[in-house]
């Protein structure tokens, strides 16, 4: 049987895994626009990790004497209405971001294996009727999904990561169905179940594995549409609320006022969040490319 | 037409998840009016709950809301006090022009670069165009919005402003056009990746060599030829296409202060105005299943090789 296997699927594509570097430098003369979106995942994940020693100001505090300030030495990025500086609420705001997408990521990718393995492997009515309910999510515009589920469960940190993972089951779901019910027919399934093993082990043992890599592929694409939709709910009032610096809030309607006043309030925070999208988007397409052996050219 | 019954359950299945949702909220209006005062009487909270016909069961409220909306009755809003229908009808040609001339600006843009781009494979053009799209599918659809207001400030010194009665045609489409070209740009982007791979599919095809082998010229190769069965799978995406956009319309006519249906939602959810929310969903859920059913049998019409079995 065959799990996903990076170094496999590298070597397929000619690189030289002998030595790990090997395989990355490979990487980043086969892809060059993956690797550079792993920089940039990078320097989201650095930002995140790292927010207290690249700023020395708090997010949170605010300062009269700052307000509107425009950027400068002291303030690279410049400061809000409250006089918050831009730069350090950009630098923790990753946190937050960060949080909420992998969260929302985790937890739907989660749910959507679960109900995808099910679907495929149980199949009769479990199937059609879960099918149905998927389909009819889909049916509603993500983001559309993800502003009644904020709406109806109330602001909260938590509850925008339920909001935001919910609508991203179906996507999930249906991708590992349909795996599933293609790696149930293969041979070593079938051997599997020859030598006595009980159906919930091969589902985990067996055919979970093999389905890792569209998995993998759809999970990059979501972190980065999961960041955009928490971006847009904040942005619209509905998402993560105070005292969160979060990035899409930092751009609420009230940044139109600014457009005019103050545009670094406008352009700095749709700068992080354009970067650390675009970059899951560069890296999303490479590893398409390197595990969807069809694509490859 | 069992497709077509299908759209019914569908729809009728999402009328029952959206109302379940909705019923989820913690507090309802009655609760959020009396926030506000301060102080509760419990007869007169009864009374508006009653007023309102949030005391009967869950099940009678969805039945009542189901039958209003076959008939045409959406209730009233619970913010204006005036039918659901008033209020909502006067905002779908609003948001119907917008998202046409976004959708026409998506497929002008998307089409023709998507073919560029996958007949120049690995040039440095198809890099160029790729790393444009890619940005367009990365930026916020309300930052790219305000990032236009900020250039009309900088070189107009003024905001487009959305008015009621536009002087004239040409007033009217460039009111629309701005807007419309910031959702567009979005989709356009999604539009660009989708061609440029079904049109790399295409050109690896046999028919294509032989085209090219009799000597047909370049430009009939990649828009004839291969073009109209690359479109093919473009068509089906229009339907995904139309959630998008939609999408992109919810925050673009909020940043550009447009009275649409889109922006509306937004707005009702914060008043927490159930009858409008559940019914602006429903319309939202109406259109998309809508233009899924007739992309669906627009592609059967296309490719005769697929046929629904009825």
């Amino acid at each position: 049987m065959s799990t996903l296997d990076f170094n496999a699927e590298l070597a397929a594509a000619g690189a030289n895994v002998k030595s790990r570097w090997g395989a990355v430098r490979f990487f980043i003369r086969r892809y060059p626009l993956g690797a550079a979106g792993a920089v940039i995942i990078g320097i989201f994940l650095f930002a995140a990790a790292f927010a207290p020693f690249l700023t020395v100001y708090d997010p949170l505090s605010t300062n009269a004497a700052a307000s509107l300030a425009r950027p400068s030495a002291t303030h690279w990025l410049g400061c809000d209405f409250m006089g918050r500086d831009v730069w350090a609420r950009i630098m923790y705001g990753a946190r937050i971001s960060l949080e909420v997408s992998l969260g929302a990521m985790l937890l739907g990718s989660g749910i959507g294996v679960t109900v995808g393995l099910l679907s495929g492997y149980l199949l009769g009515w479990f199937d059609l009727i879960t099918q149905r309910i998927l389909e009819m999510m889909q049916a509603l515009p993500l983001l559309v999904l993800a502003i009644i589920m904020a709406a109806a469960l109330g602001p909260s940190l938590h509850n925008t990561i339920i909001a935001i993972a919910i609508p991203l089951v179906p996507y999930v779901a249906r991708v590992i169905r349909s795996s599933t019910l293609s790696l149930r027919e293969q041979p070593f399934v079938e051997a599997a179940k020859a030598i006595g093993m009980p159906e919930t082990r091969i589902a985990i043992r067996h055919v979970l594995p093999n389905t890792l890599s569209p998995l993998i592929v759809l999970a990059t694409a979501q972190l980065g549409s999961a960041i955009l939709v928490e971006a847009t709910l904040s942005f619209l009032g509905l998402g993560v609320p105070e005292p969160h610096p979060s990035w899409g809030r930092m751009l609420s309607e009230s940044a139109a006022e600014y457009v005019r006043t103050a545009p670094w309030l406008v352009i700095f925070p749709g700068l992080a969040i354009s970067f650390v999208v675009f970059g899951t988007n560069l890296l999303g397409d490479a590893l398409r490319d390197l595990l969807d052996p069809r694509q490859r050219s | 037409m069992r497709r077509f019954g299908l759209m019914v359950l569908t729809l009728f299945g999402i009328s029952i998840i959206i109302f379940m949702l909705l019923r989820l909220t913690p507090g309802n209006i009655a609760d959020i009016l009396f926030d506000a005062g301060g102080f509760v009487d419990p007869a007169d909270k009864a009374r508006i709950e009653a007023d309102l016909g949030l005391d009967k069961p869950i099940p009678v409220q969805y039945v009542k809301w189901i039958s209003g909306l076959l008939s045409g009755d959406l209730g009233i809003s619970y913010q204006t006090e005036r039918p659901a229908i008033q209020e909502i009808a006067p905002r779908i040609p609003i948001t119907a022009r917008l998202a046409g001339l976004a959708l026409c600006f998506a497929v002008l843009i998307g089409v023709p670069f998507g073919v560029i781009s996958a007949v120049k494979q690995n040039t440095r053009l198809d890099y160029i165009l790729r790393v444009i799209s890619l940005t367009g599918l990365s930026m916020p659809a309300f930052w790219l919005g305000l990032l236009i207001l900020m250039g009309f400030v900088a070189y107009f010194g003024t905001i487009p402003i959305y008015s009621d009665a536009p002087t004239g045609f040409w007033n009217a489409l460039l009111m629309y056009s701005v807007p419309a070209a910031a959702v567009g740009f979005r989709s356009s982007a999604l539009l660009l990746r989708l061609t440029r791979s079904s049109m790399l599919d295409v050109l690896r095809q046999d028919y294509i060599r032989t085209a090219r082998s009799k000597g047909a010229p370049e430009v009939v190769i990649n828009y004839y030829h291969a073009l109209k069965n690359a479109l093919l799978p473009v068509v089906t995406v229009i339907g995904i296409e139309a959630a998008f956009l939609l999408g992109g319309l919810i925050v673009t006519e909020t940043v550009f202060n447009i009275p649409g249906v889109a922006r509306f939602l937004v707005e009702a959810v914060r008043w927490r105005d159930y009858p409008m929310v559940q019914n602006l969903v429903m319309f939202i859920a109406i259109v998309v299943v809508s233009i899924n059913f007739i992309v669906d049998m627009l592609y059967a019409a296309l490719d005769p090789r697929i046929k629904y079995s009825d």
